[in-house]
């Protein structure tokens, strides 16, 4: 047996993580090459608690644990997963003035920084001089730092593209710290117990906060859906930050599967995948991330790479949109697949951006790459699979419905 | 008889009549399964074309007709609860029955002591 490819069937012997894993084709994030996957501070917990470690954008990560893809997938929806993201970037910008980094940032990302206070962090996106989106990332104000959670795939690119375009007066800095992420209903109770202080953030709240005698950096946010907490903490205390949060019988460590498929249902793009160079904010439906304040009219309107096509694009409209898909049989439909709109078509109308199966739905899901024309709820396609055309229906994002704590 | 491929496929001969299912190696590497697809009873197999798939949360793998013959039987119950195939890869989540063209073909194939001495 062997992989099966979208449109060629290229057979391949079994092999383990073929969907959508990214190289780093970047070198290592302090540009120096590597001559095998790196390991996260977490690699030895990995190990000893039988996890299935596969290459993953140049470090070696937990797939899934012995548990299994499902089970990790659902107790994280009822429970809470605790994942390894330490390959991610986590940049650290200073400058003597805090409003200089705020606004050197703003010529980079379309988001209200200079109105970002600490304690609070927001999702933003790299953009690029056509429109296109480098990275996406999430940036928090702690006192007078800004912190910056970037993609590991793109982590080295973008440090050199923050080094080559802030000014001198603002430096980035990577972080050499592990960051895990607790995510799911049971993620405030489990936390709390060790900084009782968590329970009084809200969604997208940051905060430095000892935890174990540690200094951590913790935000209310994540990549589930869910509610929980993404926690920056020193490398060597990782593991013993890690081991507490697991002796709660609430919390169950989940992998990379997981943290796919839960991403998948809650409608979050991947870059790489759903968005990336040839994508823009509006297209990608990610418009919501640039505030008024940097549109047309606005206080600080524009001044951003691809501003003029990006807002011309929210004036007028994009020409393809991202959507939420829902198979109509069994089959997973996977990133990759044409789309057509009808059985005769010989053209594809667009193409699966991601796909899979959705555990908490207990059916397939899939996010994809539409004419604007084709993009409405209630639109039914043809996705090609294995040479099979099969139903597929547009869908509204996100599958499954947000847990966050808003209040 | 039971007989193995290098595409961790396992046959068990019934005289002409050989059940074809997926290693439990095979099985504990792809993980939760969540969908198969089987091929169609009377269908001619060639050797090594694509006869069966079976697809996890992440990825989907094929199956290959380790020999050439005719399909008699496939296994519903696997279809309707993808699970049994993970669980039980070497028992009741078999995939389909092959009438082998040529039954001696069977001898060419690995016991199951050269595939457990296989590298995975």
């Amino acid at each position: 047996m062997g992989a099966t490819e979208a449109r060629d069937r290229v057979p391949r012997r079994l092999v383990s993580w073929n969907h959508q894993m990214h190289a780093d084709t970047f070198g290592t994030f302090d540009d120096t090459l590597a001559s095998g996957p790196q390991r996260t501070p977490l690699h030895a917990l990995h190990l000893r608690r039988g996890a299935r470690m596969v290459p993953f954008s140049g470090y070696d990560m937990p797939l899934h644990y012995p548990a299994g893809l499902l089970k990790e997938h659902l107790h994280t929806r009822a429970g809470a997963g605790l994942f390894d993201v330490s390959h991610m970037g986590q940049i650290a910008l200073h400058a003597d003035d805090p409003a200089d980094a705020a606004r050197a940032l703003e010529a980079l990302i379309p988001a209200d920084i200079l109105g970002l206070r600490s304690g609070r962090q927001r999702y933003g996106l790299l953009t690029d001089a056509a429109g296109g989106i480098r990275d996406d990332l999430m940036v928090a104000r702690f006192g007078d730092r800004l912190v910056l959670v970037v993609n590991a795939a793109n982590k080295a690119a973008d440090l050199a593209h923050l080094r080559a375009n802030l000014p001198a007066s603002v430096t980035a800095t990577p972080l050499d710290r592990a960051l895990v992420a607790l995510q799911g209903p049971a993620a405030e109770a489990a936390l709390a117990r060790l900084a009782p202080e968590v329970a009084a953030m809200r969604f997208m709240d940051a905060a430095d906060i000892p935890i174990l005698g540690q200094d951590c950096l913790v935000t209310r946010s994540g990549y589930t859906g869910e509610d929980g907490f993404e926690i920056s903490v020193p490398g060597f205390a990782a593991e013993a930050l890690a081991e507490a949060l697991l002796a709660d019988g609430s919390v169950m460590p989940a992998g990379l599967g997981a943290r796919d498929s839960l991403r998948l249902e809650a409608g979050l793009c991947l870059h790489g995948s759903d968005i990336g160079p040839d994508t823009t904010p509006t297209e990608a439906g990610l418009a919501w991330a640039i505030p008024s304040v940097r549109r047309a009219g606005g206080a600080r309107e524009g001044g951003f790479p691809g501003a003029a096509r990006i807002l011309a694009e929210i004036a007028a409209g994009p020409a393809r949109r991202r959507v939420g898909l829902r198979p109509e049989g069994r089959s997973p439909v996977r990133a990759g697949a044409p789309l057509f709109a009808d059985a005769a078509a010989p053209e594809p109308v667009g193409i699966v951006t991601s796909g899979g199966f959705g555990p908490s739905l207990g059916a397939p899901v899939a996010m994809a790459m539409l004419p604007i024309a084709l993009a409405a709820a209630g639109t039914r396609l043809l996705a090609e699979v294995r040479g099979q055309r099969l139903p597929v229906q547009v869908v509204p994002l996100p599958f499954v419905p947000a847990g966050f704590k808003r209040g | 008889m039971l007989r193995f491929t290098d595409e961790h496929e396992w046959l068990k001969a019934e005289g002409a009549v050989v059940t074809v299912g997926i290693t439990a190696h095979a099985a504990e590497q792809l993980g939760d399964l969540v969908f198969i697809e089987l091929p169609k009873v009377g269908a001619r197999l060639a050797k090594g074309e694509a006869a069966a798939v079976v697809e996890s949360v992440k990825a989907a793998s094929d199956v290959y007709a380790p020999l050439p013959g005719e399909v008699v039987a496939v296994n519903d119950a696997a279809v309707a609860d993808p699970a049994t195939v993970g669980t039980d890869p070497q028992g009741d989540g078999w995939l389909y029955r092959l009438r082998l063209d040529d039954p001696s073909e069977m001898d060419g194939l690995m016991d199951e002591a050269a595939y457990a001495a296989l590298p995975k």
